[in-house]
């Protein structure tokens, strides 16, 4: 169709117009003009400061120092040897697992409730995504005012209500367990808006007379949901976990903002100690080679990203 | 085997009365026919009997039972979607054994079950395959499989031949006919398709605008239509009606022939001025306006080919029809006069 429509013109033998319009017409340039700010992008702020890391996780560069030499895996040695390494990794791994647990369950339960028609719906979906659209650090600092260890809502609420004796006050940010809690229950809060509007696309797509067969072959609730409705959104539930991975993997703010990953490095995570010890602790090579060791588990996601879309374009 | 009945049966959808007051019985082991055109509230009928869509008033009795509050499971019916609805991530094996696993049968008599009726559609060596992996005609027989498998009371089919090839859609309808013939179940389809509706129904219910036009055999909606909406509907191409004032007289295509066709006496003649000829094989179909009528009255004409007066566009000649084939319907309510619809 392209050709034909511009045959006309070659055959006038008039030559095409401005810049644009000959690239609008190129398509070979127009891939390379369109694809350029995104690998420019992709070179500038994640390429380059990765090899930047690479090569700062082998050496013993700090903020300070004018020099730097090569050590080679000291770096790698020197961490794993420590124990607060040991203990990030594992809560970066229990934060990041019960969270996604929690936030799958609660967006499919949301995303079944947003399916159904009921007055008012669009002010449910829109309190719904607020956690999604405000920016991270400031729903942090409300919650870090929530589990304020004098003022904290929740306790003065249960109080109130009775739920909690008058000799029980818990610290939420100041006890390790309970400071874990928090940071899940912050993540949840953050990441359960986008996984329900993932699973809720993927409901829709669910015709209504497979639904329809289901209720009329006997199934009640339970098998309906369990047998039906969960396989058939299963692909579209994983590429919302993954998200939710990859968020709750990587990120330092709500640790920083919350617990600063006390008391005592009980809450730190991967992507906080290495800011903690890279930035904050001027050790530049020992916050490199932390961070990189974010990178295996988001290789291993990447590549279950890009298996999940071949098989999408498929089927 | 048992009876399906609607009372009163209405379905108001924002002030759209999309079944308006039906009274409908389909008796024991009848293969029933909703027709009708698109938005006629065939399929909301169908889906209220089902139980997937609540009335807004009357009732849906299955068997003498008033079911209209129970859900679809507690129905004992069974339902073959015009898409087959078929569970994509499940294989055909699990597609036929779901509603037999829903009820909690043991899983010997779900095998024997789901082999009788794979083998009635002769689906057996799919069992292994995903719907997706079939093609269309071997869709609908695992739709059927499913359906036919626990045993229903009543088999409720939305248009299950719609998504075949013409040649396919054939062989199919004359199946489904045999399959139902032999297991002796209640059936009530729905489609917009005559041909279909003329060729499986022991009786049609013709729908239009939410409400029952005519119930009756094939033979009787053909040939003794209640009003010109049944008499245009059926039929291809459909009656001719002429506008004589107070009244509308109507007759088939191929009760209109040339007069030398039709013997003396019983009939009325026409001049017929024709204007276009088409040869379908089996029967020459000639349209053209009957003379001196005011408003001009274009009528078809369905000569079979065996008839092979010669006739040409542009001419007039003297075409005749039997005063039994012909019908007389009132001008305003179009309902018909001669007091012989049924």
């Amino acid at each position: 169709m392209t050709e034909a429509a511009l045959k006309p013109a070659k055959v006038a033998g008039r030559p095409p117009g401005g810049f644009l319009e000959r690239l609008a017409d190129n398509d070979r340039w127009l891939v390379r003009a369109m694809l350029a700010p995104a690998i420019l992008y992709i070179v500038l702020l994640v390429g380059f400061p990765f090899l930047l890391s690479l090569w700062y996780s082998l050496t013993n560069v700090t903020v300070a120092s004018p020099t730097m030499e090569f050590v080679g895996l000291e770096n790698f040695r020197r961490i794993i040897e420590s124990g607060t390494f040991w203990l990030s990794l594992w809560n970066t791994v229990v934060i990041t697992v019960v969270s996604q647990f929690l936030v799958i369950v609660l967006a499919h339960v949301l995303a079944m409730a947003l399916v159904a028609d009921f007055r008012g719906k669009w002010l449910v979906r829109l309190l719904i995504l607020l956690p999604w659209v405000a920016p991270i650090s400031l729903g942090s600092i409300g919650w870090l005012w929530i589990f304020d260890s004098i003022y904290s809502i929740i306790n003065w609420t249960a109080r109130a209500l009775g739920l909690f004796d008058p000799t029980f006050w818990p610290i939420w940010l100041g006890q390790p367990e309970l400071a874990k809690a928090s940071i899940i229950i912050v993540n949840v809060w953050r990441i359960t808006p986008l996984a329900t509007i993932i699973i809720l696309a993927g409901l829709t797509s669910i015709p209504q007379d497979i639904h329809d067969a289901a209720a009329v072959d006997g199934a009640g609730f339970w098998r309906h949901q369990l047998q039906i409705t969960a396989p058939l959104i299963m692909p579209i539930t994983l590429v919302a976990l993954l998200f939710g991975i990859i968020f709750t993997f990587t990120d330092m703010i709500v640790v920083f903002v919350l617990t600063r990953g006390g008391p005592y490095d009980t809450t730190q995570v991967i992507a906080s100690w290495a800011y903690f010890t890279g930035i904050q602790g001027g050790d530049l090579a020992g916050g490199a080679a932390i961070s990189l060791f974010l990178f295996p588990v988001l290789v291993a996601v990447a590549v279950m990203f890009l298996w999940f879309a071949k098989r999408a374009e498929v089927t | 085997m048992a009876t399906v009945e609607a009372r009163r049966l209405t379905k108001v959808f924002d002030e759209v009365r999309a079944v308006d007051g039906i009274d409908l019985l389909a008796r024991e082991s009848e293969f029933l026919v909703l027709l009708g055109p698109s938005g006629c509230g065939k399929t909301t009928l169908m889906r209220m009997i089902a139980g997937l869509e609540t009335p807004t008033s009357g009732d849906v009795v299955i068997d003498g039972r008033v079911v209209t509050d129970l859900p679809p499971r507690a129905r004992n019916i069974a339902m073959v979607f015009q898409s087959y609805a078929l569970y994509p991530h499940l294989t055909v094996e699990k597609n036929i054994s779901f509603p037999l696993r829903a009820v909690g049968m043991p899983k010997e008599e779900i095998r024997k079950k789901v082999d009788w009726a794979a083998r009635m559609f002769g689906i057996e060596r799919f069992l292994d395959r995903k719907p997706r992996q079939l093609s269309g005609g071997e869709r609908q027989r695992v739709a059927l499989a499913r359906a036919v498998v626990r045993e229903p009371v009543v088999f409720l089919l939305d248009e299950p031949l719609s998504n075949l090839d013409a040649k396919l859609r054939n062989s199919a309808r004359d199946e489904l006919k045999q399959f139902q013939r032999q297991l002796g179940t209640t059936t009530i389809y729905v489609t917009h398709d005559q041909a279909e509706a003329m060729g499986l129904g022991d009786r049609i219910a013709v729908l239009d605008r939410g409400k029952v036009c005519q119930i009756g055999t094939p033979q009787e909606i053909y040939d003794h239509p209640s009003d010109t909406f049944v008499a245009t509907f059926i039929g291809s191409p459909p009656m001719n009606l002429v506008d004589e004032g107070e009244t509308m007289l109507g007759f088939r295509p191929e009760a209109f022939l040339p007069k030398e066709v039709e013997p003396d006496g019983g009939r009325e003649v026409f001049r017929f001025r024709i204007t276009r000829i088409e040869y379908l094989g089996a029967d020459r179909l000639v349209y053209g306006v009957i003379e001196g009528r005011t408003p001009e009255a274009h009528v078809i004409s369905k000569i079979p080919t065996n008839i092979r007066t010669e006739i040409a566009a542009g001419e007039t000649y003297d075409f005749a029809v039997r005063h039994v084939d012909m019908k007389r319907f009132d001008a305003r309510s179009g309902r018909v006069l001669d007091g012989d619809a049924r």
